[in-house]
């Protein structure tokens, strides 16, 4: 099956014309076109942007236009920069602790569990785990600004800490970091368990009835028939949530603002060239920060791909001669 | 049924249930808080702190504020137009993935999921010139009904970025979707002359049904509550979206009213629920139907 059509179709092709190569072109560009276009003009096209920017000491102060070129200089001010350890530190820790705990790993557990009951409960609870992505970013973070506020307002305060004699403290300053991940990772969760819901339910029934035939008990169910069969789903996920992960600050922004010891580099990089106090952006030192974690970004994936043996499941599709 | 399998078949229900409060918790305050003055943890309490204080009037922005409607309509724009171009666009690009050996295929599989890396932080700044150039093509830029345009401060500029950004997500779900249908069905049309987009049209979009809705939720969701985007590139209150009118609400320098937001949130949450459960019934009944042509 793993032989493709072209060498058994067609083994001895005398000549290609421009017109054979244009007619079998012509519908990878019809379907590809829209996509590649997009890419190009908000992706490539900005990056490159970028780069330049990152290379100029471009703020508000020099303006779109009097700027200086300054090669790596501003490379060289992050790697002296007092900030730019702990910093660092703090998007690790924000990345890994989101991802292991709620992005893949409760998302995985809502899917199986959610799977395993009846069809309406899992209904139901799949839909309240969506709330948190669904509700606006800001209305969500108040939510939560709430649920750690001080007495007599704060939920968390008023009914569990409160009774059980916890002195009462504003829990967003005194636990910033739980609080980033539990904000950051219920989003999260949902996205996972959607697609691992999906993929769970695209399993056929024959295997599912097979294995309970044969007296699978439930571990053996989900480690050698259902983990195998998303294998794809899984890669998708993690790899682009860690990505995602990585890049994103709006929750953050609204809950600490970087305050506490949170900010991680997404929103270093948003302060710098974009919202300070001091109304002086600085265009080309953010851009900088900006570019690295582009790069960490791509250092990242390609790991990624290795791991899961991208290689495999991006195999050469079948009937591609016809 | 023995009481060791009822229990058994409990567990999972319990578990969900225990991992379920806390996320529900916080709406649970802002179901109460849109109609109480203030609350003390979930306790609705009046403006002396005793028990009590309901009231309707967090919901007045309703027919006091006109601007509310407009950013509404704006919204829904942005939503729909986000969904159908990332479904549309991702849709055609995954099947080519999947199905079609052309050159550069690989380059771009890998290529769509390393762009993600791309955070769209720096994006912000560098996209903004690009909207600018976009807008001063003439008549597309700025000057399309509806929509605006696609230039810099329009909902279709907007749209069209927010697009972009999510093609990563789009294509690569579409093409796991597609991975997964029988090549049969394919093979049958293709050899019996049809081409590559009816293919397309007629039996491959029909067989990833589930893969669309669930693509169309996320995106729909993603662009009816956008935040970050539309706020930076769009300066025209009236042309804004509500979560960005939700932060008009609170970036006054008087006390803040929660409340108030907890009943204009509460508010563009409805239409979101109304789809979501609409489509999610839809999704599952999907699994049942016989369309698998022998995997």
């Amino acid at each position: 099956m793993a032989v493709s059509t072209s060498q058994v179709g067609r083994p001895a092709e005398p000549k290609t014309t421009v017109r054979d190569v244009l007619r079998r072109m012509s519908s990878p560009l019809l379907f590809m076109s829209p996509a590649v276009l997009l890419t190009t003009v908000f992706f490539f096209v900005p990056v490159i942007i970028l780069f330049r920017i990152s290379l100029t000491n471009m703020t508000t102060a020099t303006g779109l236009k009097n700027y200086e070129m300054v090669g790596f200089e501003n490379y060289l001010t992050i790697l002296s920069h007092p900030n730019t350890r702990s910093n660092l530190l703090t998007t690790v820790k924000y990345v890994v602790f989101t991802l292991c705990f709620f992005n893949v790993g409760m998302a995985l557990v809502m899917a199986l569990l959610s799977t395993h009951v009846p069809r309406r409960a899992g209904f139901v609870y799949r839909a309240l785990w969506l709330l948190p992505r669904l509700t606006p970013s800001v209305i969500y973070i108040m939510m939560w600004k709430y649920i750690g506020a001080n007495p007599p307002y704060g939920i968390l305060n008023r009914h569990i800490l409160g009774p059980l004699g916890v002195a009462p403290a504003d829990l967003i300053s005194t636990q910033p970091f739980l609080f980033v991940v539990l904000t950051n990772g219920l989003i999260g969760a949902s996205f996972g368990m959607i697609v691992f819901t999906s993929a769970i339910e695209s399993i056929p029934q024959d295997y599912m009835i097979a294995a309970l035939v044969d007296g699978c008990t439930l571990w053996q169910r989900i480690r050698h028939v259902i983990l195998p069969m998303i294998s794809w789903p899984l890669l998708f996920v993690t790899t682009y949530q860690t990505l995602s992960l990585l890049t994103s600050f709006e929750q953050i922004m609204l809950l600490t603002d970087g305050a506490h010891n949170t900010e991680v580099w997404a929103l270093w990089a948003y302060h710098r060239a974009l919202n300070n106090y001091w109304g002086n952006f600085q265009w080309g030192f953010g851009s900088a920060l900006a570019m690295l974690l582009v790069a960490i970004g791509i250092v990242m994936s390609i790991i990624y791909m290795r791991f899961f043996r991208f290689d495999v499941l991006v195999q050469e599709p079948k009937i591609e001669a016809l | 049924m023995t009481l060791k399998q009822r229990v058994g078949k409990a567990i999972p229900l319990i578990l969900l249930t225990i991992l379920t409060i806390p996320v529900i918790v916080g709406y649970i305050w802002i179901l109460i808080s849109t109609f109480s003055q203030r609350t003390y943890g979930l306790i609705p309490v009046d403006h002396d702190g005793n028990f009590g204080g309901l009231t309707f009037e967090n919901w007045s922005f309703l027919w006091n504020d006109p601007n509310i409607w407009n950013v509404t309509l704006n919204t829904l724009n942005l939503a729909v137009l986000l969904t159908v171009g990332v479904v549309l666009i991702s849709a055609m690009a995954g099947y080519a993935l999947s199905r079609i050996s052309f050159p550069g295929r690989k380059v771009f599989l890998g290529g769509t999921l390393i762009l993600h890396a791309f955070p769209s932080v720096t994006l912000l700044i560098a996209i903004y010139f690009v909207l600018r150039e976009l807008g001063k093509i003439p008549v597309l830029g700025k000057g399309l009904p509806f929509i605006g345009g696609i230039g810099y401060n329009t909902v279709g500029g907007v749209a069209l970025v927010m697009v972009a950004l999510q093609l990563p997500l789009g294509i690569w779900l579409m093409k796991g979707f597609f991975d997964n249908v029988s090549w049969d069905m394919e093979r049958a049309a293709l050899i019996d002359g049809c081409s590559r987009l009816r293919v397309w049209w007629e039996i491959m979009l029909p067989s990833i049904k589930p893969g669309i809705a669930a693509l169309s939720i996320f995106t729909f969701i993603g662009g009816w509550g956008a935040f970050l985007i539309p706020y930076t590139y769009i300066v025209d209150q009236e042309k804004s979206t509500i979560s960005a009118y939700l932060r008009g609400l609170q970036g006054d320098t008087a006390p803040v009213n929660y409340s108030q937001i907890a009943a204009v949130g509460l508010f563009q949450l409805i239409p979101v629920l109304i789809f979501f459960i609409f489509t999610q019934e839809y999704l599952l009944s999907i699994f049942g139907g016989g369309r698998k042509g022998g995997t």
